[in-house]
């Protein structure tokens, strides 16, 4: 016990404060009011579901909860059923054999309910893009609200996506305080 | 059989057979202690007017590609499955994509059951035939799977996935259990196929390195290499020594990325929350200093056909000498943490044991197949350039158990920042990509690299213009997630995640 204090002590806080919402990563308009979107900002669980990427995306969503983002802090949890969840978080091309599973998790959350694409294939396709396997990108398939782009995103932006997506519109630019 | 040498960084040998000869040679490999590394089908009806199962069989002399033309009315070619248990889901995801059964003696498939296919498209159209195209809308088949049951008093199922309930990968597990036990793990997996080797075939050799790093993003470095590598063996070129060297700079960089971030969750699953903090902290300043030196944090598209696109400065060098010594005094010092720690070492010591000789017997490569006895990395033997000259130390362990896997991942970090230092010691000036000749139509080449899971081979051929015609890129994963099956079984479902993450095997890798 003694050693596990000492590492903590001697490591300290590193938590850094997160990038500003960001309204040209929306795909769609805001479609809840302000109030909603305010609630949500501050307690939101989040449901991760990989349709078809090739995991580089998955890294980078872990790092999102390391001590240097720490993703928690700001009242943002992963969960581990869809019903619990108001976000929905994608990544990968769709491909064919998983576009059932995304849609059943979509249709499985309440509303009101939010979907953010997570990376250049969540996006356009990616490298992947459509084919006879590939639905492509997440838009495809369920409606998207927030698309991030990177191969893979870094962290910061990820988070960004995610604070754009609940920034009400009047807000959008300057929201993530 | 006539053996005609490949050229290239590693041994390697290519030998067209006829049936009897494919089933003698797999069985003389297999009685010489060597195994199964990859297997394939193509589509040859333009050339030799059928099709061809291909076999990458790693033996002590290096790599023999077997190819065994078949004609396209013949029912199929003979079975590797009772040579090499590992042969099943390739054959079974061959025939998906290809249309050419493995047939045992009395004519039947060893396992009908469809792998990557799912309900995506019909049991009688095959993708990968150059007569469908990339884009072309299959029509839906039968999405139902018959998973084996196990009958019994008191057995009953849980299905899990394949959307899991973590920031995971998708793939389904059945377990059939007793009480808390295991009686039973089937896996079902293809849910991210996504067509990756249809996609190769409509690339220029050079675009097809991006997308080889793309086949399992927490390999992009050793597969861009393999990639590379098959590819240059082709084209008759060799990287100069500076490029190699920051080759392996960077592969050893991945391989501790990746242990950072696995020790991290294998204690957080294990119920040492701390630890994922430690870990995933140390994780994010290491790939910080990729993104600063390197620009890119997970070291995509770095190496490059021919050579690498990044270099090293002075100041990038003393940068990454201070980094190793900061990290290798934080390492010892969680690793007494984990070694100390009565409750982790409770939940891992012979939790999720796979025995030295389960693990021969399916074939298991890499870091599994090292924590459980058996010494075998590419880099070391056969070896390859930079690495015969910067020999690594190999950790492995001979209980099998989730505690060794933990042991050979924090020896393994060690020594690769040992081996980082020596990589930057009186690193050579010299050019960072060598010219390159494209190679003539129909040549064949092979990658094979030593990725921080285990051995990532690439087998490549050329097409016309320089585009890619057949590109099988293979995951260790393949050879491992049957072991996890039987790594679990007599522990109990709340162990299954640990013992998961202790393999942390990749679902992209082998879904293509």
């Amino acid at each position: 016990m003694y050693k596990i204090l000492l590492q903590i002590a001697r490591t300290g806080i590193c938590t850094e404060k997160p990038r500003f919402a960001d309204g040209t990563l929306r795909a769609l308009a805001p479609r809840f009011s302000e109030d909603v979107l305010a609630l949500l900002g501050r307690a939101l669980a989040i449901r991760h579901v990989d349709a078809g990427s090739c995991n580089g995306c998955e890294l980078e969503i872990h790092a999102t909860n390391n001590p240097y983002y720490n993703l928690e802090g700001l009242g943002i949890k992963f969960v581990a059923s869809p019903r619990h969840a108001d976000m929905l978080l994608v990544t990968g091309p769709v491909s064919r054999n998983m576009e059932e599973a995304l849609r059943r998790t979509y249709e499985a959350m309440p509303e009101p309910k939010l979907v953010v694409a997570i990376g250049d294939c969540g996006c356009d396709g990616g490298v992947f893009g459509e084919t006879y396997a590939s639905r492509g990108r997440v838009a495809n398939v369920i409606p998207v609200d927030v698309a991030v782009p990177g191969c893979p995103p870094e962290p910061a932006a990820i988070i960004q996506g995610i604070l754009t997506a609940v920034s009400a519109a009047s807000r959008a630019g300057a929201a993530g305080e | 059989m006539s053996l005609e040498p490949l050229a290239g960084a590693m041994p390697a040998w290519r030998a067209l057979c006829d049936p009897a000869q494919w089933l003698a040679a797999c069985k003389a490999i297999a009685a010489s202690g060597g195994r199964l590394g990859a297997l394939w089908a193509s589509d040859e009806r333009d050339t030799h007017g059928g099709l061809s199962a291909h076999a990458l069989l790693v033996a002590y002399e290096g790599l023999l590609w077997l190819e065994l033309p078949v004609a396209d009315s013949a029912p199929g070619y003979p079975d590797l499955s009772a040579v090499f248990p590992c042969a099943r889901r390739m054959q079974r995801a061959a025939f998906d994509l290809i249309g050419l059964p493995a047939l045992v003696p009395d004519g039947t498939r060893p396992d009908g059951r469809g792998w990557l296919r799912h309900g995506a498209w019909t049991a009688d159209r095959h993708p990968l035939r150059r007569d469908i195209a990339l884009d072309e809308r299959l029509p839906p088949g039968d999405p139902r799977y018959g998973f084996v049951k196990v009958e019994g008093d008191g057995v009953h199922e849980i299905p899990v996935g394949p959307v899991h309930a973590g920031t995971i990968e998708p793939g389904h597990f059945r377990f059939s259990i007793v009480g808390e036990r295991v009686l039973r793990l089937e896996q079902r997996l293809g849910y991210k196929h996504k067509g990756i080797e249809k996609r190769f075939e409509s690339l220029s050799l050079r675009e097809g390195a991006r997308l080889a790093g793309r086949v399992s993003g927490d390999s992009t470095v050793a597969y861009a290499w393999a990639y590379a590598m098959a590819y240059e063996s082709m084209a008759g070129v060799t990287p100069g020594a500076r490029a190699l060297r920051l080759r392996a700079l960077l592969l050893e960089r991945e391989r501790i990325a990746n242990h950072l971030g696995d020790l991290g969750f294998i204690g957080n699953d294990g119920g040492l929350a701390v630890g994922q903090a430690h870990f995933s902290r140390l994780k994010e300043d290491f790939l910080r200093s990729n993104a600063a030196l390197f620009g890119h944090r997970y070291l995509m598209d770095r190496i490059v056909p021919g050579g690498v696109a990044v270099d090293i400065d002075e100041r990038g060098r003393k940068h990454l000498l201070a980094e190793a010594d900061g990290l290798g005094a934080e390492l010892r010092s969680l690793r007494a943490i984990y070694y100390d720690h009565a409750g982790l070492q409770d939940r891992c010591i012979n939790c999720g044991r796979l025995a030295p000789r389960t693990a021969a017997e399916l074939g298991v490569v890499g870091i599994a197949a090292r924590a459980s006895g058996h010494a075998m990395d590419a880099r070391v033997y056969p070896g390859f350039a930079p690495y015969d000259e910067f020999i690594p130390r190999l950790a492995s362990h001979r209980n099998g158990d989730v505690a060794a896997r933990i042991v050979v991942r924090f020896e393994e970090i060690l020594e690769s920042l040992r081996l980082e230092r020596r990589l930057l010691q009186g690193l050579p000036a010299g050019a960072l990509q060598a010219p390159f000749a494209e190679p003539v139509s129909g040549a064949r080449g092979v990658g094979w690299v030593e990725g921080w899971r285990g051995e990532v081979l690439v087998a490549l051929q050329a097409g016309a213009g320089s585009r890619v015609r057949r590109c099988h890129p293979h995951d260790p994963s393949w050879q491992n997630w049957p072991a996890l099956e039987h790594a679990v079984l007599g522990n109990i479902v709340p162990d299954f995640p640990l013992i998961n993450k202790s393999f942390n095997l990749s679902y992209a890798g082998a879904d293509l």
